[in-house]
């Protein structure tokens, strides 16, 4: 026996089954519709960077969550898709849903290349891998031709939906379009934690050895797993640069990767809301700060440490924990 | 003028000047991050705010109090040192025994307020710092012109990994440092304020981190985000080298920083992505890092 | 780790010496994380004797010396030592009011020299060993005082975890599985260490599995079953008691 046997990241065990079905599908239809109806109180533009925000989050919890690996290189993915959308956008002329999805695949084959070789630690290695190569990334992108260095890819045309049928320079309209989005994108990660590949998932995040000795080719299933997460904090990345028509090196930055974590942190790691809620409070406080010229990063700062010290449950993990007491 | 590969002589051992210097830093920062997570299992993300605080307390000595830079290499390591105590027994402290990425974190969000506050009151400008007047000027070694300050940073440095490692393997203090490193609860039970020794470890790695910080200050610009740029290339440094061994981390440093410089000479855009390239390609050959023994 | 049968061990009020206890624990329960392997462990050990724990694998013998020194999850109950209370000590406490510990598996540190495993616990009172006196009770620690530590063959290992508590100067030892793993001309070598030491007035708690082990060099023994003390009984009694120690231990 081990006194020093340490808990595993995250303290919480995620529902994969919660136990109320019903009141599960009320919250998620009560949420639905009170998105629906958002834009007519709230600033679509802010509401639609909270969509990405909580898509991009979701993404990166389903890797941390889920399986228990905590990427500080997930920026990579999100301003590495936004940099590929937004190319295609404006130099190649795509339409917009080509180009989103382009964004969606460059954010998967990073992600395949990254993980290729960082799951071949884990723990606290792991993190400082994907940072590393994160922060690879990023010189690739301050240094090649076609981002712009300093500037970024700006002037992004939103373009039309479906031929010309839908004009997404109307933020109302492209408002409902990242609603579809990122709901997409919620439900992608709900039925792959879901699936009996998210089972596997979980036993090796559970007991790594165990999954080993029953045969599972553990690599793939964690590549796999990063390969799905990437990919979908590329769809959120790329959606982002449509929605400001805007790619820059912020985007790809390592601050960035460290705000997902908070968000995900915040709102509760391996819950299904978590991302979402942490996203929306995330974004409102910089939105807050935006104008002045406090830096936000201390606020941010702050609760991050305030969190990880007091509250590693998160919010809705603390909710879901208390509930079920 | 003698060229090596078409590159001439003295740009090529100009570049590896620059390579030895930041492998220096790199040396002296991987060398503090290794000591603390040998014993307290803590990824300290706050080094490179550590490192910066370093060269703002010289800085602030100088421009405030008109302090030199020889006390600055005494004091600044000992205030932060001070601060880190502060930080391990209030805060760290508390996270020993859960999953180390929490310590991770933690000092992640430390590293943010830190560099945030020093942002807010200074701007994102790097602030001048002179050279010390006994090390001002260059010498004519014949074959390059080298800057005396420089070559000081790099034989200080050298004299300080050298130190710690003599503390670490020679040292009573070295032998409860390695034996807590591998069963801390025995080595309590023996009768060692393990605690303490835990804070005085976080202590030793964050008064380096600063005293590498006012040996950067004057060759680089004392600026708020100094060490968030610098804190990344040494946490890929670390995963080359492996957490096991101090020498391992020394060395791989000072190696990797020479590896860099050359790289700028032969291919200048490669430069600021060859260490990163380096770690892709041990992990493929020896995934625990080249002096690594955890598998 | 903790199997427990089926049927609930009682503890047995034993016949002890009179006298006052160096060590005594009364009605010790230790948990670790959820499971509660101590079930309130009674027992004395007087100063200058010899006391050896006996039980089958998982009987909770391991547990009560790191329960009395606090190396488990939690603990209730009393453990007091030379007058002192243990159980409101930081864990660096008892080694420093005279309580040595050699663990399980010796617990030689790799990274570390034979040397400076040997100086690595800090002196607690006068009266230790010299590092003379040990080299001349255990010559190979000199020959060998350079090389890493888990370089030694698992006898010299025991020998360099006995002999740097040695060197402390502690009043009592607890010493777990001493001749575990080891060959027989190895296990009397240690056995005579030991009666050398207890001429020498050390107090010692041993935890044993080689019942022949025990009974050469123990004044008075404790056995143990389901995390209870279940017999006491001293070393003249060993005799009478044989066929039950058979059903205990399952020697």
């Amino acid at each position: 026996m081990d006194a020093r046997r340490t808990d595993v990241l995250p303290d919480v065990t995620p529902t994969r089954s919660s136990g109320r079905p019903a009141l599960a599908l009320g919250l998620t239809l009560v949420g639905l519709a009170v998105l629906i109806a958002a834009p007519l109180f709230v600033y679509p533009v802010f509401l639609m960077k909270i969509l990405c925000f909580a898509l991009f989050a979701a993404a990166f919890n389903l890797l941390v969550g889920y399986v228990g690996l905590l990427s500080f290189g997930h920026a990579a993915f999100f301003g590495g898709a936004a940099y590929a959308s937004a190319h295609a956008l404006k130099v190649w002329g795509w339409p917009p849903e080509a180009g989103i999805l382009f964004g969606a695949l460059v954010g998967a084959g990073l992600g395949l290349a990254m993980g290729f070789f960082a799951i071949r630690r884990q723990g606290i290695y792991f993190s400082m891998i994907t940072l590393a190569l994160a922060q690879m990334v990023f010189f690739v992108c301050l240094q090649a031709p076609f981002t712009g260095g300093e500037d970024g890819i700006q002037n992004v045309p939103r373009g039309h939906l479906l031929g010309g049928f839908v004009d997404l320079s109307s933020n109302l309209n492209l408002y409902y379009v990242v609603l579809g989005i990122t709901a997409f994108g919620l439900f992608a990660v709900w039925r792959i934690v879901r699936s009996p590949f998210g089972t596997i998932l979980e036993a090796i995040r559970e007991n790594e050895p165990r999954a080993v000795s029953l045969g599972y080719r553990v690599e793939r299933y964690k590549l796999g797993a990063f390969v799905m997460s990437a990919g979908l904090a590329g769809l959120a990345g790329g959606t982002k640069a449509l929605v400001f028509q805007l790619a820059t090196l912020t985007d790809v930055a390592w601050q960035m990767s460290g705000e997902v974590i908070l968000m995900t942190l915040l709102g509760g790691i391996g819950t299904f809301a978590g991302p979402v809620v942490g996203a929306a409070l995330v974004a409102a406080l910089e939105h807050y700060f935006a104008t002045s010229s406090f830096p936000v990063t201390i606020i941010t700062g702050l609760v991050f440490m305030a969190c990880v010290l007091l509250f590693r449950r998160g919010i809705v993990g603390e909710i879901q924990h208390r509930w079920r007491r | 003028m003698t060229t090596v590969f078409g590159v001439p002589l003295q740009a090529l051992l100009g570049q590896v000047l620059l390579g030895l210097i930041n492998g220096s830093f790199y040396a002296m920062l991987s060398l503090g991050l290794a000591v603390i997570f040998g014993l307290l299992r803590v990824i300290n993300f706050a080094h490179g705010a550590q490192y910066m605080l370093g060269a703002f307390v010289a800085w602030f000595l100088l421009e405030q109090l008109g302090i030199g830079y020889w006390w600055a290499l005494l004091i600044a390591p000992l205030v932060v040192a001070a601060l880190a105590v502060v930080i391990e027994r209030a805060a760290l402290s508390k996270l020993y025994g859960l999953d180390p990425l929490y310590g991770l974190l933690f000092t992640f969000g430390l590293a943010l307020v830190i560099e945030g506050l020093f942002r807010w009151q200074f701007g994102a400008a790097g602030q001048p710092y002179a050279t010390p007047d006994e090390l001002v000027g260059a010498k004519n070694l014949g074959f390059m012109v080298l800057p005396i300050y420089r070559g000081f940073v790099v034989v200080a440095s050298l004299a300080i990994c050298l130190a710690v490692w003599l503390l670490i393997e020679r040292t009573k203090f070295g032998a409860y440092l390695r034996a807590a490193t591998e069963d801390r609860t025995l080595v309590q039970v023996f009768g060692v304020n393990v605690p303490r020794l835990l804070t005085l470890t976080y202590a030793l790695g964050a008064g380096l981190a600063a005293l590498a910080g006012v040996l950067a200050a004057p060759v680089y610009q004392v600026s708020p985000l100094m060490g968030s740029n610098l804190i990344i290339i040494v946490f890929a440094v670390v995963v080359v080298g492996g957490m096991g061994s101090i020498g391992g981390a020394i060395l791989t440093g000072y190696a990797l920083g020479v590896l860099e410089g050359l790289t700028k000479v032969f291919y200048p855009p490669a430069s600021s992505i060859v260490i990163f390239v380096v770690m892709a390609v041990v992990l493929l050959v020896r995934p625990a890092g080249l002096f690594g023994r955890e598998g | 780790m903790l199997e427990l049968g089926t049927h609930e061990p009682v503890p047995v009020a034993v016949d002890e010496p009179a006298g006052p206890a160096l060590l005594e624990v009364k009605g010790l329960h230790a948990w670790y994380g959820e499971s509660h392997v101590l079930h309130g462990v009674d027992l004395r050990v007087r100063e200058g004797e010899t006391v050896c724990l006996l039980g089958r694998n998982g009987a909770g013998k391991t547990t009560t010396l790191r329960a009395i020194l606090g190396i488990v999850g939690r603990r209730q109950g009393g453990v007091s030592f030379d007058g002192r209370d243990l159980t409101r000590m930081p864990l660096h406490g008892p080694a420093r009011v005279g309580l040595g510990y050699v663990p399980e598996h010796r617990g030689i540190f790799a990274g570390l020299t034979v040397a400076e495993n040997l100086m690595l616990p800090p002196k607690g009172a006068e009266g230790g060993m010299s590092v003379d006196e040990i080299h001349a009770l255990f010559p190979n620690l000199k020959e060998r005082r350079t090389s890493p530590g888990t370089k030694l063959s698992g006898g010299e290992q025991q020998m360099l975890a006995i002999a740097r508590i040695l060197r402390t100067g502690p009043k009592m030892i607890l010493l777990d599985e001493p001749t575990e793993g080891l060959a027989p001309v190895i296990v009397q070598r240690i056995a005579a260490a030991l009666r050398q030491l207890k001429a020498r007035g050390l107090t010692v708690l041993v935890v044993e599995q080689n019942f022949r082990f025990a009974r050469n060099i123990a004044d008075r023994f404790y056995v143990m079953e389901g995390g209870v003390v279940v017999d006491a009984f001293g070393a003249q009694e060993v005799e009478g008691r044989l066929d039950r120690l058979h059903e205990l231990l399952g020697v």
